[in-house]
């Protein structure tokens, strides 16, 4: 039985393309096939923070379009068994994806035996968006602790409530929210809405807290999804959320403030 | 925490807590517009035409709300008339 998962957030720059990286690359990692696509169609990056933009020959508009078979787009990630990347055409424009096309791609890998089908949304509310949530069985809603973010993510959710496949058939789409760049100093403050606010304003459960973390950049510089920084904070909040999200019962980490040691609290 | 963090806690205004009450009147707000039908605006500005023909009101006189039930939904028209001389 596959999924069909989409993570999305409305806003951009909030930590999607991370997320499904990340994401995507725990799954596998956890013995489960699974392939990533990337549906910002002429804004391509998921290749990038994969670090397989070099590999990429055929993309996911040339399979709409029966230029190229499913098997010679996916890319097969080296470092992670059972992990599939399918590109976004850099030069097309988001029409190009259509619901039919958009279908029989997913169609082809559940039949070709993957268990988690990842959709990366582009930002927005447009065609690339809808495409990819269109599909979706559960959706992973991304926001950061800040106002435009939360709004938007309301705003997608009315929208996967509304305008999936799921909901014409009135079937429900499962919500799990990720919350990143947290930073628990900030909501201690007052500077930074709390988790409990975010999760109560927007009413869906709570997957994950992704902390506020240097190496989040160090790994999209790098091109290695930040779940392989074993030893980061946030490689760790995206394995524990792999977890959770596959039915282990892992109390959150991350959420209180660092305590300072002696010769830290001298010396900061 | 540092020593001098208590004096700073105490100036700065919780910019946390307002942007949450901002949030929660705005969601509020737009989630009472969402699932109107298509046609709505349009027969909001219609009502509105034949009352003004009648009734010298302005449009800020003009509150029309949809409310949604469980098996019904309300429509709901709120008219402020002028002031009686």
């Amino acid at each position: 039985m596959s999924k069909v998962i989409v993570v999305t957030s409305g806003k951009g720059g909030v930590g999607k393309t991370t997320t499904s990286a990340a994401f995507a690359a725990g799954l596998a990692s956890k013995g489960h096939r699974t392939a990533v696509i990337d549906f910002d169609v002429g804004l391509r990056n998921l290749d990038l923070i994969m670090g397989v933009e070099r590999r990429v020959v055929y993309d996911f508009v040339n399979v709409i379009n029966g230029e190229a078979t499913l098997r010679q787009a996916l890319i097969k990630d080296k470092r992670v068994d059972n992990l599939f990347i399918l590109p976004a055409s850099q030069t097309r424009d988001k029409d190009a994806l259509t619901k039919e096309g958009v279908e029989s791609v997913i169609n082809e890998l559940k039949t070709d035996g993957f268990e988690f089908i990842v959709c990366d949304s582009p930002a927005g509310i447009e065609k690339g968006a809808f495409m990819a949530l269109y599909f979706a069985d559960e959706a992973i809603i991304v926001t950061n602790p800040e106002v435009s973010s939360v709004r938007d993510s309301d705003r997608i959710l009315g929208i996967l409530q509304s305008k999936s496949r799921a909901a014409e058939n009135g079937d429900v789409i499962k919500e799990h929210l990720v919350i990143t760049r947290y930073s628990p100093e900030r909501v201690d403050m007052g500077d930074m809405i709390s988790l409990e606010d975010i999760v109560d304003i927007l009413s869906v459960p709570l997957l994950a807290v992704i902390p506020e973390s240097g190496s989040v950049l160090q790994a999209s510089n790098s091109g290695v999804p930040v779940i392989m920084d074993i030893k980061s904070r946030a490689g760790q909040a995206y394995m524990d959320m792999t977890a959770r999200f596959l039915g282990e019962d892992i109390p959150h980490r991350f959420l209180d403030i660092e305590k300072k040691g002696f010769f830290k609290k001298l010396f900061g | 925490m540092g020593l001098f963090d208590i004096f700073r806690r105490d100036r700065k205004k919780n910019t946390a807590n307002v942007a949450k009450e901002r949030l929660q009147i705005l969601i509020a707000h737009e989630h009472s517009r969402a699932g109107a039908p298509d046609y709505f605006p349009e027969m909001r500005d219609e009502i509105m035409d034949v009352i003004k023909k009648y009734v010298a009101v302005d449009d800020k006189g003009l509150n029309v709300k949809l409310e949604k039930g469980d098996d019904y939904d309300v429509l709901e028209l709120n008219i402020t008339l002028p002031e009686r001389r």
